[in-house]
C-alpha cells in the first residue's frame, strides 16, 4: 500500500476509534468544502487604541510599534520625493531597486537629482529596494507584498533599507479584509506563488534574548503611505 | 537524533548544577512570560480566539483525512508535488532523492522541528550534503554540534560568550583580533556568512506553521526573514510538514496566528508572515522553479484514535516550556529528545516509545500552568498522568515503587490493618521528626529529603483524632 493511502486509511480508522459512530467520507467532505467555502470569519479583535479608531492612525501606529518608519503623503507623485528624502535622511546613495510595477510611473522624482532606477529582482547587492504594496492591515501594521515581476520577493528580504509604498484606500482594518482583496484579485482557492505579510524590518533575540534590529532581512523598514 | 530520554534523571541533575545554564534560563523565567502576560493583557478577545482556535483544530482533526486530500489537490493545481511519508525514514529518503534529482551540494535550511524529529541534517551529512541551519539560534547550535533546547528558542541555553568563542572558532578566515563585544555584532557576523551561502544553495527546506487546504499553501512565520530567504532564492523550494499542520482556510489560519505569537514571544504577529503557494510562476522573475511538501504522519494518524489526540492540537508555541518550573529549572536538552517541556512530555512518548520516554511525564510538579497558558486549551497534565498510569500498567515503573504501592493497595482494603500500621507509622516518624517536627532524612526516600523536609505528623492519625472528637460533638 502507498504511503498515501496508509496514513489516509489509518486516519479513518483512528477517527472511527475516538467517535464510534463515523459520519461517511463523502458527509466529511461535504462538511470540510462547506467550511472552505462559507470561510467564516471568527472572532476579530476590536481595533480601537490610543490613537483612535481609524484605520489609517490603527495602521500607523501599529507599524511604529513595530519598529518602521511612516511618512504620509498626498499623492503617488509626491511618494517619489518622500523616498529620495529617506535616502538623504540616512546617507544613502541615490540609487533604488524596484519592480516593474506601473505605479513607478506615477512617482516623481526631485528636479536635478533624479536616483539611479535598477529594475528586476535583486542579487544581494542593493542597498535600497522599494516595493509597492497590494494592501495593508491596521490591526497589526502589517503589508502584503505579492511576488511577480512588478514586486519581486528578493526585493522584500535582500535589501538593508526596504522602502514599502501602500495607499491608504488598500488598508483594510483587519486580516480578514485583505484576504477578500486576495480572492476578488486571484480568484477562489488561489494564491501566487508568494504574499509576504510584513511587520517592521526583521530581527533576532537569539543571542541573550536580547532584541536586536536587522536579522536575514531589512534594518530598516520605511513605509509612505499615499492619502490620494 | 539521538535519544537521552532514559536518562532524564541525570540529565535533570547535571544541568540542576550548570551554573552557566542556569543563569540563561533566567532569561526564560523573565522574559517569555512578561512578555506573554502584556500580550494577552492587551487583546481583550484573547480568550474567545482561544475558544475558537481550540474548536478550528478540533474541527480540522474530525475532518483530517478529507482535509489532507483537498490541500493535497490545491497544491498540485498550483505546480507543487506532494510526498506522503509514514515515518522518519521515508520523509528522509524522499529529501534525498529530492536532493540527488537536483544534484544538490549545500541545502539552506529555516527553522523547522520536523526536521530535528526526522534526524535530517546528520543523515544529509552522511550522504554528502552540506545542511545549513540559518535562524541564528539554529546556527549557533549547529556550529556546536547540540540539539535545540528550546522549539522556539533553539539557543535559549547558552550565553553570548560561548556564542563568540563559537563564532571565533568558525569563522577562521576573519582577523582574529575583531571585537565581537555586542549581540549586534555577532548577528551582523552571522548575516554575512550566511549571505554567502543562501545565495549559493541549492535547496531551502523550510518547516510549515500551517497548511491551508484552501489554497494548498504552507505558512512559516519568522522574525528573522532567514526562512524567506531559505525559500526564495535556491532553485528548489521543499516543505517540511507533519500530517497535523492542516487549517481549512486563509480566516482560520489568521485566527490562529492571532493566539501564536502572543502566547510565544507576546508580539501581536511575528514580522513575516510567509504564505507559499506552489513554484514561481510564468511571468515571475524570482522564486523557486519546484515545490515539493513532504507530509509526514509518524505515529500521529495513531495518535488521532488515543487518548492524546488533543495533543494534535499543539501549535508549537513554546508557551508551556516557558510557563513550566521543571523546564525553567533544568532547560531543553534534559528531556533527551527532539521536544521537552510538558508538550515534550505528552508527545515525546507517542513517537518514540513510552519505554524510552517515560520519564517525561513524571517531570511535572502538576501545577497546571501549561494548561492555563496553553493557546490550543490542551489539557496536558491530564495527558501526563494518563501516561503515568500507562507506565504502571506496562511495570515499566521501577520495582520498589510498584511493591510499594502494591502493597499499600493491600492494606488499604483491609482498614484495620491499615489503621494499626497508620497509626504506628505516624507515631514513629513523629518522633524522628523531633522538636521541630521536620524529618530531613528517612530511609528509602533519599531522593525526596534531599532538597526538602518532610512535615512530621503530629503524632496521632486521622481516625484516631476523629473518634476521639466524635464524642464531644
Ligand atoms: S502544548 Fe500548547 S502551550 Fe505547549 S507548545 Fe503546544 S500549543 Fe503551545
Amino acid at each position: 500500500m502507498s504511503a498515501r493511502k496508509t496514513i489516509l486509511s489509518q486516519i479513518t480508522a483512528s477517527l472511527k476509534e475516538n467517535s464510534g459512530t463515523l459520519t461517511s467520507q463523502a458527509d466529511r467532505m461535504t462538511a470540510a468544502e462547506r467550511r472552505v467555502n462559507s470561510h467564516p470569519r471568527g472572532v476579530i479583535p476590536d481595533l480601537t487604541t490610543k490613537s483612535g479608531s481609524s484605520t489609517l492612525s490603527v495602521f500607523c501606529e501599529k507599524a511604529v510599534a513595530a519598529q518602521a518608519t511612516i511618512k504620509k503623503v498626498k499623492s503617488y507623485a509626491k511618494a517619489g520625493s518622500a523616498v529620495q528624502s529617506f535616502l538623504r535622511q540616512h546617507n544613502l546613495p541615490q540609487q533604488i531597486r524596484t519592480g516593474s510595477d506601473p505605479k513607478n510611473s506615477k512617482l516623481v522624482w526631485d528636479k536635478n537629482l533624479a536616483p539611479q532606477i535598477l529594475v528586476g529582482p535583486s542579487d544581494g547587492n542593493d542597498l535600497v529596494c522599494l516595493s509597492h504594496a497590494l494592501g495593508a492591515v491596521a490591526e497589526t501594521g502589517t503589508l502584503y507584498l505579492i511576488s511577480g515581476p512588478s514586486n519581486p520577493t528578493t526585493l522584500n528580504f535582500l535589501p538593508e533599507n526596504h522602502v514599502v509604498i501602500v495607499a491608504e484606500k488598500d488598508i483594510r482594518k483587519s486580516y480578514e479584509g485583505m484576504w477578500k482583496t486576495l480572492r476578488r484579485k486571484y480568484g477562489k482557492g488561489k494564491l501566487p506563488r508568494t504574499v509576504n505579510m510584513i511587520t517592521g524590518p526583521s530581527r533576532s533575540a537569539d543571542i541573550e534574548q536580547t532584541l536586536i534590529l536587522g536579522a536575514h532581512g531589512p534594518l530598516k523598514l520605511h513605509v509612505i503611505v499615499v492619502e490620494e | 537524533m539521538e535519544i537521552n530520554s532514559p536518562q532524564f534523571k541525570l540529565n535533570a541533575k547535571t544541568a540542576l548544577g550548570d551554573k552557566q545554564l542556569q543563569g540563561a534560563l533566567g532569561h526564560v523565567r523573565e522574559n517569555f512570560t512578561g512578555k506573554r502576560a502584556k500580550a494577552r493583557a492587551q487583546l481583550p478577545q484573547f480568550d474567545d480566539l482561544r475558544q475558537n482556535a481550540r474548536a478550528i483544530k478540533d474541527h480540522v482533526l474530525e475532518h483530517l483525512d478529507v482535509y489532507l486530500e483537498l490541500y493535497e489537490q490545491k497544491v498540485l493545481e498550483s505546480g507543487g508535488m506532494v510526498h506522503w511519508a509514514r515515518d522518519a525514514q521515508e520523509a528522509r529518503g524522499i529529501v534525498l532523492d529530492i536532493c540527488r534529482k537536483t544534484n544538490a551540494k549545500t541545502v539552506t535550511k529555516g527553522k523547522s522541528m520536523i526536521s530535528e524529529e526526522i534526524g535530517l541534517n546528520e543523515f544529509l551529512q552522511d550522504n554528502d550534503i552540506e545542511p545549513i541551519e540559518t535562524d541564528l539560534g539554529e546556527y549557533i547550535i549547529q556550529l556546536r554540534g547540540e540539539n535545540p533546547s528550546h522549539i522556539i528558542a533553539p539557543a535559549v541555553h547558552l550565553n553570548m560568550d560561548q556564542v563568540r568563542e563559537e563564532f571565533r572558532k568558525a569563522h577562521t578566515h576573519l582577523p582574529d583580533n575583531r571585537p565581537l563585544n555586542e549581540p549586534q555584532s555577532l548577528l551582523s557576523e552571522a548575516r554575512g556568512i550566511l549571505r554567502e551561502k543562501f545565495l549559493a544553495a541549492d535547496i531551502g527546506i523550510t518547516g510549515a506553521n500551517f497548511l491551508v487546504a484552501e489554497t494548498g499553501t504552507s505558512v512559516i512565520v519568522t522574525n528573522e526573514g532567514n526562512g524567506d530567504l531559505t525559500q526564495t532564492l535556491p532553485r528548489v523550494h521543499v516543505v517540511l510538514a507533519s500530517i497535523e499542520k492542516i487549517v481549512p482556510t486563509l480566516e482560520d489560519m489568521a485566527q490562529i496566528t492571532r493566539v501564536l505569537a502572543r502566547s510565544a514571544t507576546g508580539q501581536e504577529i511575528t514580522v513575516y508572515t510567509t504564505l507559499s503557494t506552489g513554484p514561481r510562476r510564468k511571468l515571475d522573475v524570482d522564486g523557486p522553479e519546484e515545490y515539493h511538501v513532504i507530509l509526514l504522519d509518524n505515529g500521529r494518524s495513531k495518535m488521532l484514535g488515543n487518548e492524546f489526540s488533543q495533543m494534535l492540537r499543539c501549535i508549537r508555541c513554546g508557551a508551556c516550556l516557558n510557563h513550566c518550573p521543571v523546564y525553567q529549572a533544568i532547560g531543553g536538552h534534559a528531556y533527551g529528545w527532539v521536544y521537552p517541556g510538558p508538550m515534550g512530555a505528552v508527545l515525546t512518548p507517542n513517537l518514540i516509545g513510552i519505554d524510552k520516554a517515560g520519564h517525561l511525564p513524571n517531570a511535572s510538579t502538576f501545577c497546571g500552568r501549561c494548561e492555563a497558558v496553553c493557546p490550543m486549551l490542551i489539557p496536558l497534565p491530564k495527558m501526563m498522568r494518563s501516561w503515568r498510569e500507562k507506565e504502571f500498567e506496562r511495570h515499566l515503573s521501577p520495582y520498589s515503587q510498584r511493591r510499594g504501592i502494591a502493597l499499600w493497595a493491600w492494606m488499604a482494603k483491609r482498614p484495620k490493618i491499615y489503621r494499626f500500621v497508620t497509626s504506628i507509622a505516624a507515631r514513629c516518624l513523629s518522633v524522628i521528626g523531633g522538636a521541630n517536627k521536620q524529618i530531613n532524612r528517612l530511609p528509602m526516600a533519599g531522593g525526596w529529603t534531599a532538597h526538602r523536609a518532610l512535615p512530621a505528623p503530629h503524632g496521632a492519625t486521622f481516625m484516631a483524632l476523629y473518634n476521639r472528637q466524635k464524642g464531644r460533638r
